[in-house]
Order: C-alpha cells, then structure tokens, then sequence
C-alpha cells in the first residue's frame, strides 16, 4: 500500500462524515438529524392560501365604529343612521349641542384616522397606512390562528407560514384519511367570528320581509338561522361584544346529551355583557348568539347576567363541537381565506412513490456501477468508490440541514448518479490518451487530473447555474430537485475529482504498466 | 475495454452541411408543431384541478365518464387512464376556492356507484397561481440562459458562446417539440427536465469546446475543421460514455420511475440523445460556419502575451529601477 496522502485523507474524512450523518435518515431513527419526506413521498396536504383582506378591512371598520358608539354612549351622546364605506364610516349625532363634545372624544378614541364633522354629521376615515396596518395583520394574526388551531387538534408538525406579500402556505403531513383531511380543511376555513348581537325587537316582526338595504337604513343587518335558512333575524349591525373577548372555549354535553360549546368572556367583555343583559332583562329582549352571521340561538333575557359565560348550542355532532370550540379558543380569523393552491397526495401513493423511485435509484446505480468496472476495470472502481461517497454525502447534507426529499429530490439523485461519473469518465479518457503517448504512469495520472480540470469545473459550473435558477424560481417539489442536483454537483467535486486522485497517488506504486488492462480497462500499450 | 480505439480523426466536419440540414429540418418542424399544435399546458401553468383515482379492479371509463357528465362542474371533465388500468386521472379546467369543500370528497361521491376507489392524488392550482407559476417558470429558463452565456463568453471567446447557444436552443427545441407533438402535460416537472436539459447540453458542448480550444492552442495547423475532426475525436469516447451512464439512469428512471415522473424523464430522455448529437455535430462545426479563425485568434493569443510579457518587463525594470 502507497503513501497516505492529503486528498485521500480529505476524501476518507467526507466518506466518514457522509455515512455517520445520512445513517438516522436511512435507519429513520428517533435522535439526530433527518431528511423529511415531502407531501409527495409521505402524503399530506399542502395549501397556497389568500386572505380576502377587505373582509378585514370592512371589519375592523365595523369595531371602531362599535368603539365609537361605546365611547358616545357613555357621555350619553346618541348617534343614528350609521352607513359603511370600503375606507370609511358616517353617521349622525343627533343633539347638534354635542357636537364639538362628540368631536373631542372622537378624536381623542380614534387617534390614528380622520375624524371630520359637517355640521352633525361625522365621517371616520382609515388613512392607507392604517389600512395597510390591517391588512398585514389579518395576514400574521391568519397564519398564528391557524397554526394554533392546527396544533390544538394534535397532528404532527404542521407548518403555517407566511409566503410572499400576501399568501399563507399551510403543510399538513401524516393524514390518516379523507375523512381527517376534511376536518382539517373545515377547521382552517372557520372564521370563528363569534358575536353577540341584540335582536331589534321594535322591528322584529318585519324581519322575514324587510330588505337588507332597508335595514341597513335602521342601522341593523339580516341573518339567518344556521338550520333553517328560512328563518331570518333582524339584528343590530354594531355587535355587543365579539369572539376577541373570549378567554375559554369547550365542547360539552348539556344534560339531553347534545354537544354544546361554553365559553368564558375576560373581565371587560363580561362587564359589558353584563350591562346589556341588566338593560335588556326588563323588557325580555332577546340576545343573538352568532357565528360566522349564522344564528345559532337568541334567547329571552331574563335577568341580568355576570360572571361572563355563555353557551353555544345548534345541534353539533360531538366532532364539529370540538373543532368549533379549537377555533374559537385560537382566535378568529380576521378575514376569511381561501384556496388558491391545493395538492393532496394519499399515503398509499406516496408509498408507491417511495418504492418506484427507490427502484430506479438502486437499478440505474448499479448499472452504472458495472459499467464503470466492465469498460475502466479498476480505474472504474475507483470512479464507482466516489459514487457511493457521494451519495452518502447527499444524503448527509441533506439531513444536517433538515431539507426536505421530495419525488423530483429522488429523480435528482438518480440523475446524480449518471452525471456524477462525468468526471471521472473525462479524468480516465485523459489518463489513457497519455499512457498511450507512452507517459509513465504517475506522470498521466497527474497531467490527466490537470488537463481535465478546466472542463470539469466549467460544465459544473453551467449545471450549477441552472440548477441555483431553478432553486429560487422553482415552487415545491421542484425545489427539491434542485437542491439534490445542487448538493450532488458540489458533492462530486470532493469526491471525483479530489477523492479519487488520492486514491491513485495513494495506489501508485502497486500500479504496474504492464497491467493496464486491469487498472485502465486499455490493452497494448507498452 | 475501448469503444473507439483513436487511430487518426474521423473526419467528421467534411460531412457537417448533412448534420446541419438534418437540425434544422428537425428544428424547424418542432417549432412548426409549438407554434400548430401548442403545448397541453397542465394545470400548473393554465390553472384547473386534477384528481387520481384507484379502483381495486379494472377502471370502468365509460361508467365514469357517465357519472361525471350529469354534474354540471365536471361535464367537460378529461378521464383517461394512468399508468396502469386501474388507476385514471380526472382533468377539469375548472378549480375552487373554497377551502372547506374537500375535491376528493366530492369526486368520491359522484363516483361511488362506479366501484371501489381510492382518492389518491388531488391537485388544484388557482388561475392566479397558474399566472405567477407561468412568470417564475419564463423568469428562471430566461436567467438560467442569460447566466450561462455570460459564463460562457467570460471562460472562452463569443464565437464559441454564440455556437453554445445556438446548440442550446436547438436541443430546447426538438425537446419542446417531442412534448408538443406526443401533448405530454406542461407542468412544473417539464419546466424542471428542460433547465436541466440547458444545462446538460452545454457541460456537453464544453467539453467539446474545451478540447478544441486546447487543439487550437497546441496544433501547428491552422486548418479549423483538421482540429475540430481531432478534438471531436478524441473526446468521442467520454462524449458517449457520459451519455451512455446518464441515459442509463434516465431510462430506468422512465421505466420504473413511476406514471408521476414519466413526462419528466421522457423529456430528460430526449434532451440526453439531442445534446449529445448537437454538442458534437452542431456546436462544433458551428464554430466553422461563425468564420471562427485560427490565424487571428493565435494572433490574439500571441499579442496578449506578447503583452504581458512587456508588464512584465516594464515591472521588472521599474523595481529594479532602470526607469
């Protein structure tokens, strides 16, 4: 055996570090660091979704005008004939006395907008910074809300992330069932938007007839109840108290045995319910339980009630209770969401993915692999040597940075190992030219190493650009192509080029020239 | 064991008006096919909905077929068969965007007299998605070219950047040509396997261009096509044996890579056998064509080291201080 020299000393290294850190992804053990499998291989659900953020908006323009009423109230102002805008909202006070009054508390409760007053009639504008404002953080508060609902129904590591300006990507891997991916869609579109809203009972009786523009001139809104669409509840547009007071939601069963939500209100949103029931009780106004504008109960108010709870019945399967409960517990959306990407792949598909592409690995490398020993002999050993030490360095890479395999990651590897061999293929070519030029053998393994690096590095190079192009413009799975073509390239480079020039530095001596058959695969050169 | 056993050159280049005509008739009927027949984008780029079933027997198409056409959403709907029998894929151009309606679900239902199924595979790509799908896709082939005729030019002299290219094109396009023609789907995987295609053609090109760039530096000749004929030559054996390994690995991968990969590497498949041939019989005899001169460019090559060596000179006599 010849010198141990730096290259193949490197090479040995990388060769150790290749096997020791790919090992937990190929034994799949607990500890360590591992490639996960893409939606693809494992099945799951990915979701692009869109935010309808003027949903936010109109909103969060309905709640300041829920605090300006509060705040009006309070002083005893009364205001009418609220209207909404897309940017803005008006209404009248009515005691043109109070109008500066009503001005300097307006303006002191809406610090961030425009607060404009003709005569007795106020205008409240959002600037667009403030509506810039809301958008981004219907958008962050979407994807905290959902992936708290996401977690609270217990699957394995989903992930919820915000993608470019306006887009929330949702990955959910590991699903069981078409019945369990169905759940979980329900669950990410619920709104959760709870509100409390009191019944206009002076026009209650008209409510089956009236026309929403009608009732929007009264300053209330239609719903309808959510088993019986035909029912209609005529309802006072600015709500009571919403969902975002809430602290606690559960599934229960009342004492029938139905599935129930109770829920918990914090102290503020206890004290004002508390009031409206205290004001309502006299005249057994009625109080709208609403989710998402569907009706769920509206209730008598008998007596004034404190302490802040309340309870949701409508007829729920002890599942939907559950989900709706999740929902309201990790918040409302502020905006409902949409679909604009869906791909959902079933675990029996991923496993045959897995096997397919897992069988077309092991074949082609091991065609490859004879190949190399059949036409360079030893030389294609060497070659085949490097191979494996890349793929273990993939694998290795792969894994330390937790990237992700998906099915184009497989075909990437592949074709990795078709590619990979390039190099020593051209380094073999130019040894062999110069053995048959009659070069001693340790003089046309280096000037061969020499003479074939530039076009080595310049073809990697051309690869390496297409494949870093297609990292940063490629979407999903097509990503992991691009990473298992990257890694594999630079991966080559260790072991093809450097690896295997050590192992002929370290090899030299045993090198015979009157065997180049066996070494190089070339017969009659002397 | 040797494939080509290097006596003297073959001489190829006194051929290279056939291998010519021969590109271009092929380049100019893939393109006459894009620009007929067009592509059959898949739901990546033009936006729709794709859902793959599995039945535990054979798939009953017609029945299918039936079940689909008396709801309104999927009358239009394509059912063809995927890989084997029992499995089909259903091809809507239409998507929802509902996140609480499952597709599978439904589809699952209009279905459920048709047999035992399986929901195995939804996609729905929205038309904004599509669009923004579309721009990224033209963006990365557009800077994956850009980037690597800029390399190019750096590493070697334009004309040969300018034959790299014109190789570069002629490969992407009998490959868009074969998808075309046999309306493989376009999607994201197509995208994929032509970038790697640009790029697997051009490490072929290089190599080629390598080798007769070092020819022309060491030859006394100055006769262009003698030195391409030896250069070719010579790199013929690693020239066939790369594509050999790589067309191995791309074959197995399209027999048993799985129906998913199928489109990807039939693509791969025809960009290993178009690269190889052009790196050698387009690209190089391009170079010939450009008026690529061997007379001027070791001229070139000997002024700049004429040059340098003057620097050097110059540097010499000034730290001495002569100057």
């Amino acid at each position: 055996m010849g010198k141990l020299n730096f290259r193949v000393v490197i090479f040995a290294l990388a060769f150790i570090f290749g096997v020791v850190f790919s090992i937990p992804s190929l034994v799949q053990s607990e500890s360590g660091k591992k490639i996960t499998l893409g939606l693809d291989l494992q099945g799951g659900l990915h979701m692009l979704l869109g935010i309808k953020t003027n949903e936010a908006i109109e909103s969060y323009i309905k709640s300041l005008a829920s605090t300006a009423k509060f705040e009006l109230d309070k002083k005893d102002i009364v205001i009418d004939n609220i209207e909404f805008k897309s940017k803005s909202f008006s209404f009248e006070v009515l005691d043109e006395d109070e109008v500066q009054n009503a001005l300097k508390i307006l303006q002191n409760t809406l610090k961030d907008d425009k607060v404009t007053a003709n005569k007795n009639i106020f205008t409240i504008t959002l600037p667009d910074t403030e509506i810039e404002k809301v958008t981004q953080k219907a958008i962050t508060q979407a994807v905290e809300t959902i992936r708290n609902r996401l977690n609270q129904f217990g699957l394995a590591e989903p992930t919820v992330a915000k993608q470019g300006k306006d887009k929330i990507l949702v990955e959910v891997p590991g699903i069981k069932s078409e019945e369990d991916k169905n759940r979980i869609k329900k669950l990410i579109a619920k709104t959760a938007h709870l509100q409390l809203m009191a019944v206009d009972e002076d026009r209650a009786s008209r409510a089956a007839t009236m026309s929403p523009q009608e009732a929007k001139r009264y300053g209330d809104i239609i719903l309808s109840d959510v088993k019986n669409p035909n029912e209609k509840y005529l309802l006072r547009a600015i709500p009571i108290l919403d969902g975002s007071m809430l602290t606690d939601a559960k599934a229960v069963y009342d004492q029938n045995g139905q599935p129930m939500i109770t829920f918990e209100l914090n102290g503020e949103g206890a004290k004002i319910f508390a009031k409206f029931t205290e004001k309502a009780a006299p005249t057994r106004a009625r109080l709208a339980i609403v989710l998402d504008n569907k009706v769920y109960s509206a209730p008598h108010i008998n007596e004034r009630i404190g302490g802040g709870r309340g309870q949701i019945t409508g007829g729920f399967t002890i599942n939907e209770a559950n989900d709706i409960a999740i929902a309201l517990r990790s918040g409302a959306l502020l905006a409902p969401v949409f679909v604009m990407e869906e791909r959902s792949v079933g675990p029996s598909l991923g496993k045959d993915s897995i096997i397919a592409s897992s069988i077309a690995l092991v074949s082609g490398f091991v065609l490859v692999f004879i190949f190399m020993i059949f036409y360079y002999g030893i030389a294609g050993f060497i070659a085949d040597i490097a191979l494996i030490a890349n793929l273990f360095l993939i694998l290795a890479i792969m894994s330390l940075f937790g990237a992700t395999l998906t099915l184009p990651g497989m075909a990437g590897i592949v074709l990795t190992v078709g590619m990979a061999v390039d190099a020593n293929v051209i380094i073999n070519e130019r040894i062999r030219e110069l053995l048959k030029e009659g070069k001693s053998v340790a003089k046309a393994i280096e000037d061969g190493y020499a003479n074939a690096f530039t076009a080595i590095w310049d073809a990697n190079v051309t690869t390496l650009i297409a494949s870093t192009l297609l990292f940063f413009y490629g979407t999903g799975a097509i990503k992991g192509f691009a990473v298992t073509m990257t890694i594999g390239i630079l991966a080559s480079m260790l072991t093809a080029i450097l690896g295997t020039h050590g192992i002929y530095q370290m090899l030299l001596p045993k090198i015979k020239k009157e065997k180049l058959g066996f070494w190089f695969g070339i017969k009659g050169v002397k | 064991m040797e494939f080509f056993r290097y006596k003297e050159p073959i001489k190829l280049m006194a051929k290279a008006k056939y291998f010519g005509m021969l590109s271009l008739l092929l380049v100019l009927s893939s393109w006459a096919i894009i620009f007929t027949k067009g592509f059959n984008y898949g739901i990546d780029f033009a936006g729709g909905t794709l859902i793959q079933v599995k039945y535990n027997k054979k798939a009953p198409l017609n029945e299918i077929r039936t079940a689909l056409s008396k709801v309104e959403k999927y009358k239009n709907a394509s059912v063809t068969n995927f890989g084997s029998d029992q499995e089909i894929v259903i091809r809507t151009k239409s998507s929802s965007s509902n996140v609480s309606k499952d597709v599978g679900k439904e589809i699952a239902t209009i279905l459920k007299d048709t047999g035992n199924l399986e929901i195995r595979r939804v996609d729905m790509v929205g038309p904004k998605i599509g669009a923004e799908l579309r721009e990224k896709g033209l963006k990365a082939t557009f800077f994956a070219i850009l980037g690597i005729l800029l390399y190019i030019s750096f590493r070697f002299e334009w004309r040969f950047a300018l034959a790299s290219v014109v190789a570069l094109v002629h490969d992407v396009s009998i490959a868009l040509g074969a998808i075309a023609l046999l309306e493989i789907p376009f999607n994201l995987d197509i995208l994929a396997a032509i970038l790697t295609i640009l790029g697997y053609s051009l490490n072929d090109t290089i190599i080629v261009f390598d080798r007769i760039r070092e020819g022309i530096e060491k030859a006394k000749d100055v006769i262009l096509s003698k030195i391409i004929d030896e250069s070719v030559t010579r790199t013929l054996s690693r020239t066939t044996l790369t594509s050999l390994t790589t067309f191995f690995v791309v074959l197995v991968l399209y027999l048993f890579g799985g129906e998913i990969l199928k489109g990807f590497s039939f693509t791969l498949l025809v960009g290993v056998i178009v690269g190889t041939y052009s790196s050698i019989f387009i690209a190089s005899p391009l170079l010939m064509w450009l008026g690529f001169s061997v007379k001027e460019y070791k001229q070139a090559l000997a002024e700049k080291k004429k040059r340098e060596l003057e620097k050097e000179k110059l540097r010499n006599q000034f730290e001495q201080g002569v100057v």
